[in-house]
């Protein structure tokens, strides 16, 4: 991850940001590169190796910490809390694939059906970004609030009968669930999935879909066979974008559940800022980042698109 | 029958309404509770209409404070990553380095790394170094993770410009500094104004890495999640409700200058 290895040494200062960019000028990408690169390599990639290096220390808050190789800490960690672990890639799957069924038609309402009223449509999906998202989410409390509106056209459906026994939800409560913590994080990171989903389905050239009807496919099988394939990149770029984020979400999880839906987040919160277990939180902040990666390396290959930046 | 048809041939219109009504409610509900008066210190239950909390906004203790606090950090902080972002972009676009595989992988992979492990991992660094936690550690934070945002949103507009534009300016004589700030910087501005409002409204809205990083400083994220715990005095919901008016506004004000400007070009 360090790089900057074959770069020229040189004076951190005179960042030449209003040289003209030359064509000629060897050097000038290193400069122009250097500043914000450094910025990342000492306040990103170093704090990963410091972060290694704390989660196989032991010692105490008192007398200091040493580094003893004490890989115990992982397999802890791991026993411990992989309750945890496997409830947040479940509620982050669960939200993801939510977000991109909720998402997609919305998504295509904005590239394909909605004429004049496409540039609305699209400020008001990135418009509750500016309210704060804590705010919005203390929003839900009330929305989902016991005996409230919401819940009780649920019960006399009797929707949540259905989710009681799938175990999502604990009689006629909805807040302080699974359900909550889902529908929260849902909600959360929709946008994320809508604007890229939004992107590349706007590129599609419309006469394509014109020329699968011509074809006599049948509106459903263009869709199928044409349309959801290309927008395939928006697809993957979506997903990452919404699990990603929500597999380390702690703010959903802490407002809207229980102690019965704490998701490693909340365990590295808690470890980290009040049992200032500092070992076990790095050991389990590095599993989350290592599960992640791993995943969306996977993820990436399979689905074949390695330009995501 | 008909109405079957009907519904068949605009379920994809209904399905994406009924997703943006999802989207829009809790700003719906933000926004009712700010005229609420509500009984008990939490703002969760309709009581009695009341513009009590929009005649005094800085009627709780310490919010203003902590609103004018990230105001400050998300200014500094756009700033900050804006100039380190847009020179990373112009480097990427335009010119051929060694290295380039892994600085692209440097700037994706905080964009690829969920906030609580960037967060968790920053602060190691911090308590290693002993830095005092503050501002100045929530700035750092903060311009650490809007860079990556601000590269990608600057590169995608670079990448479009046609560089013949600045050839042609350098065959009419401009020296390289005037090619640049009177031919490029204008070409690109409108990339660079995308990264450096994605920056701000990053940083503004941060909780996760300043819950961490923050010490005992408190922005208005830390205080609204602070009151949650606390007691959630109406004044939140107006702070929230007049964000999303005001940033609603800006946006339609600039679609509206942006629509006269390509009308004046056409």
């Amino acid at each position: 991850m360090t790089t900057l290895t074959d770069a020229p040494p040189a004076a951190p200062e005179s960042a030449p940001k209003e040289r003209p960019p030359r064509r000629r000028g060897r050097l000038t990408p290193y400069w122009l590169l250097l500043p914000g690169l450094l910025w990342l390599v000492v306040f990103f990639a170093l704090p990963m190796v410091y972060q290694a290096s704390t989660s196989v220390q032991t010692g105490s808050l008192e007398e200091g910490y040493q580094v003893t190789w004490h890989f115990a800490t992982y397999w802890d960690a791991l026993t411990d809390y992989w309750p945890q672990f496997l409830r947040s890639i479940a509620y982050a799957g669960t939200a993801t694939i939510l977000c991109l069924l909720l998402g997609y038609p919305l998504a295509y309402l904005i590239a394909f059906r909605a004429g004049r009223w496409r540039n609305l449509i699209l400020i008001l999906v990135i418009a509750p970004f500016f309210t704060s998202f804590l705010i919005r989410t203390l929003a839900w409390k009330t929305i989902l609030a016991d005996g409230g509106p919401v819940v009780g056209a649920l019960n006399s459906l009797h929707v949540l009968d259905v989710t009681s026994w799938l175990g999502v939800t604990a009689g006629d409560r909805v807040l302080a669930t699974p359900l909550a913590v889902v529908c929260g994080l849902t909600y959360n990171f929709l946008p994320f999935m809508i604007l890229p989903l939004y992107t590349s389905l706007e590129r599609i050239d419309g006469r394509l879909h014109e020329a699968s009807g011509d074809l006599y496919a049948r509106p459903f099988t263009t869709f199928r066979r044409v349309t959801f394939p290309l927008s395939m990149p928006g697809v993957v770029s979506g997903t990452l974008l919404t699990f990603i984020p929500a597999s380390g979400d702690y703010v959903n999880a802490d407002l809207l559940g229980s102690t019965d839906t704490r998701m490693v987040g909340n365990v590295i919160q808690t470890q980290f800022l009040r049992i200032l277990d500092y070992p076990t939180a790095a050991a389990l902040s590095f599993i989350l980042m290592a599960g992640i990666l791993a995943i969306v390396t996977l993820y990436i290959r399979k689905s074949g698109t390695e330009d995501l930046v | 029958m008909a109405l079957v048809r009907w519904f068949k041939r605009h379920l994809v219109v209904i399905a994406g309404l009924l997703t943006l009504g999802y989207l829009l409610l809790p700003n719906i509900v933000v926004t009712v509770f700010s005229f609420n008066n509500p009984k008990g210190r939490f703002n969760y239950e309709w009581q009695e209409f009341s513009t009590e909390a929009w005649t005094d906004p800085c009627g709780v203790a310490d919010m203003c404070g902590s609103l004018s606090l990230s105001l400050r950090i998300a200014a500094w902080a756009t700033v900050g990553a804006t100039v380190l972002g847009t020179m990373i972009a112009f480097a990427l676009v335009r010119y051929r380095f060694r290295a380039r595989g892994a600085v692209n992988s440097l700037i994706f992979l905080p964009m690829a790394m969920p906030e609580v492990v960037m967060a968790a991992s920053l602060l190691t660094l911090f308590l290693n170094l002993g830095a005092q936690l503050g501002f100045w550690t929530i700035l750092i934070a903060h311009i650490m993770f809007c860079l990556s945002f601000v590269v990608t949103a600057v590169k995608a507009r670079v990448m479009s410009m046609d560089p013949r534009l600045e050839q042609a300016a350098q065959d009419l004589y401009a020296g390289p500094v005037q090619t640049f700030l009177r031919v490029t910087l204008p070409i690109a501005a409108p990339g660079i104004a995308a990264g450096a409002l994605l920056a701000f409204a990053l940083s503004f809205d941060d909780f996760i890495i300043t819950n961490f990083n923050a010490g005992s400083t408190v922005t208005f994220p830390m205080f609204v999640w602070g009151s949650a715990q606390r007691g959630t005095p109406v004044q939140i919901n107006v702070i929230g409700t007049a964000m999303f008016i005001v940033a609603v506004l800006f946006v339609l004000a600039g679609m509206v200058i942006g629509n006269r400007r390509n009308r004046q070009k056409a």
